[in-house]
């Protein structure tokens, strides 16, 4: 698995002991906040509600047991014992002081972990697949280019101030679990017909206030011309991008007023002369450095046919619903990858406290090569674990309060930390989607519903991404209290589109009985087959809207 | 910064967060800063919060204590000083989907 060389390495232990000083000398006074503020959020130091929050970067959320072992020590030491896995991958920590994030960085240092690239106007941590390297279907693992395009943007002189952040996302199978096109760019591992691997790029997608879907510019961008084509984008974005206001900086307003066909001339012109420069032609000794780093375990040549599993299944109808949703087919005969929900009914989404990481972390040593992965929706992952060896995951996962059988389902939702923690929220987001899975514990309810995304966020920045969730709820604020709107029709896949709003707000009462009324009207009308998202695509709003409102 | 407080609030304190560690505090009235919204100095009208607000960003820099003051309106109940927004409710007291964590321990019936 990747580990960062030691070009890296002095880069993050002199940068560590930078922010030291910076610290010491904002709490002596030498240093004013103002000038403080922008040091502190260069390290990934944000002020919430009720104490200063860490974001700490997961590349492409790939995590080794050692590191994800350090993460629940420092949460045990530094914080009060959890963290919150977030929609891009990272983990927050809600409640470190000040005072003692210089130490905690230094303890991430040493599992060659930090928090570089987690904010500010830079390209942010790539994001990529969780089942990489294990999907049934993979072009190639899409972690070798995320980490190329991770050493090539991390503090690049021209990109560290960009009109606004910058978002990366990167999938290699056909079903996009890495919400490419709702990213700045996104990128679509491809093989031609000659066999060759090659990369669409889609820019100029995003949630926040203008949710936008990413157009394609770019159909089959050669290996060795990834990087110069990633460039000649960000320059054009860099010089064209509006800097007079936050809201209009994002490259989809960009590639949105001048239009897709334009932005695709612009950067072919660029892209044109940054190769004739030829710096940034990528080497194949270099890819292999890389591939190298994510190297396949060493899977044991295993039948697929398991006629333990299959026993247990048919004998333990617990453990056949936790396989039934949170197992899913490996490349590998005889290997399965395992989705970890960090969706307990009631609970906050995402958040996983100090003594689950550490199981996780245990089990990933014993049945999954060491290696976990953090999803975009929250969950944590197992990407190859032997199929005769899921029993007893699933009865470890068990015992550490993380057997879940809900991926997937209306209960696995995406939620951000809203107005319980977050300083820019409107109203709360993780007490809705508590609320909601309690409404929809009964499993039998939750198959029969079947897939379906619940996506909440109390603010219009979408980090809950509630823009692309089947079902969205969106916390606003009308005079300090909090009322939710709700869209419907939204996906984050390769079928990605923005849901529509359905019609005014509901208060914090009555967004619950909402949602039911929306699931019970989707039940009603639906035909064979379909889950919520066909069901809505053939009606649209209007039957949704009617039994919304029918009482109003 | 964001308005937390509202045209016309009869009554208002000031709020921070402490510096070395981020946790809520109120300004007193004998100008220190206080973890407990009981011992915030309420003021009564529009000037008061205004002088109030001026003395609690006097503290902002050169005693360093604090960082992001503000005034936020307040309500004078007969179980004492409550915040009138959920948010600054929720700053007062923690997280309503934590309750073990915070200060809301000490608080019952906060978010009532
Ligand atoms: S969506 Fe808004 S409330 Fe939620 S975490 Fe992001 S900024 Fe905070």
């Amino acid at each position: 698995m990747y580990r960062y060389d030691e070009f890296d390495h002095r880069l993050v232990t002199e940068r560590v002991e930078q922010f030291r000083g910076q610290v010491a000398r904002r709490l002596s006074g030498e240093l004013s906040e103002d000038e403080f503020k922008p040091l502190r959020l260069m390290n990934g130091v944000y002020l919430q509600l009720h104490a200063y929050m860490l974001r700490i970067a997961v590349p492409y959320g790939t995590l080794s047991a050692r590191q994800l072992h350090k993460l629940a020590d420092i949460a045990r030491k530094y914080d009060k014992g959890y963290g919150h896995f977030t929609t891009r991958q990272n983990l927050q920590l809600n409640w470190p002081a000040l005072k003692d994030i210089p130490a905690l960085l230094d303890e991430l240092a040493s599992v060659e972990m930090h928090c570089i690239q987690t904010s500010g106007n830079c390209i942010r941590n790539v994001t990529s697949d969780h089942y990489a390297g294990a999907a049934t279907d993979e072009v190639e693992d899409p972690r070798i280019i995320s980490e190329i395009i991770r050493q090539w943007s991390t503090f690049h002189p021209e990109f560290s101030f960009l009109p606004r952040k910058f978002k990366i996302a990167v999938c290699a199978t056909k079903n996009d679990r890495a919400a490419i096109k709702v990213h700045d760019i996104g990128i679509q591992i491809l093989k031609n017909a000659a066999g060759e691997i090659g990369y669409e790029v889609w820019v100029g997608g995003g949630l926040g206030r203008t949710p936008i879907i990413g157009k394609k510019i770019g159909d089959f961008i050669r290996r060795e011309d990834l990087l110069a084509y990633l460039e000649a984008t960000l320059r054009v974005y860099n010089m064209q991008g509006r800097r007079d206001n936050a809201y209009k900086a994002r490259i989809k307003i960009l590639v949105h007023e001048i239009g897709a066909d334009e932005m695709k001339k612009l950067v072919e012109e660029e892209f044109a002369a940054v190769k004739t420069r030829g710096a940034l032609q990528l080497p194949d000794e270099e890819v292999e450095r890389i591939r190298a780093y994510f190297a396949p375990p060493a899977f044991e040549p295993l039948s697929d046919a398991t006629p333990e599993l299959d026993a247990a299944i048919a004998r333990e109808p617990d453990f056949a619903n936790w396989v039934k949703s949170n197992v899913q087919p490996h490349r590998v005969p005889g290997y399965a990858i395992v989705n970890v929900s960090l969706k307990p009914i009631g609970k906050p989404p995402g958040d996983a406290t100090s003594d689950q990481m550490d199981a996780v972390a245990d089990i990933a040593e014993k049945y999954a090569f060491s290696e976990i992965r953090v999803a975009h929706e929250q969950n944590l992952c197992l990407a190859h674990v032997r199929k005769r060896d899921l029993h007893a995951v699933w009865q470890a996962l068990k015992a550490a309060d993380l057997a879940t059988a809900n991926v997937g389902l209306i209960t696995d939702q995406i939620a951000c930390p809203g107005l319980d923690y977050c300083n820019l929220a409107n109203a709360r987001s993780i007490s809705v989607a508590e609320r909601i899975s309690e409404r929809f514990a009964d499993l039998k309810l939750q198959h029969e519903i079947g897939r379906l995304h619940i996506n909440t966020s109390g603010c219009i920045n979408a980090c809950g991404h509630h823009h692309v969730g089947h079902i969205g709820i969106l916390g606003v604020d009308k005079k300090g209290v909090e009322y939710y709107q709700v869209t419907l029709g939204g996906a984050a896949d390769e079928t990605a589109a923005v849901g529509d709003i359905v019609g005014p707000a509901f208060t914090e009462a009555e967004i619950v009985d909402a949602v039911d009324t929306i699931v019970k009207t989707y039940l009603d009308i639906r035909k064979d087959g379909e889950i919520f998202l066909d069901t809505y695509r053939r009606v649209g709003v209007q039957p949704f809207k009617e039994k919304l409102y029918a009482a109003h | 910064m964001a308005q937390h407080t509202r045209k016309g609030a009869q009554f208002q304190a000031v709020t921070a967060n402490r510096l070395a560690d981020g946790v809520v505090v109120y300004l007193t009235a004998k100008n220190g800063w206080s973890e407990s919204l009981q011992h915030a100095e309420v003021a009564e009208g529009k000037e008061a919060g205004e002088a109030l607000l001026a003395r609690g960003q006097h503290f902002f820099e050169p005693g360093n204590l604090v960082i992001d003051v503000y005034l936020f309106e307040v309500e004078m109940t007969d179980k004492g000083i409550r915040a009138s927004s959920v948010r600054e409710t929720i700053r007062q007291a923690g997280p309503t989907v934590r309750r073990d964590l915070g200060k809301q321990a000490e608080l019952e019936g906060v978010h009532e």
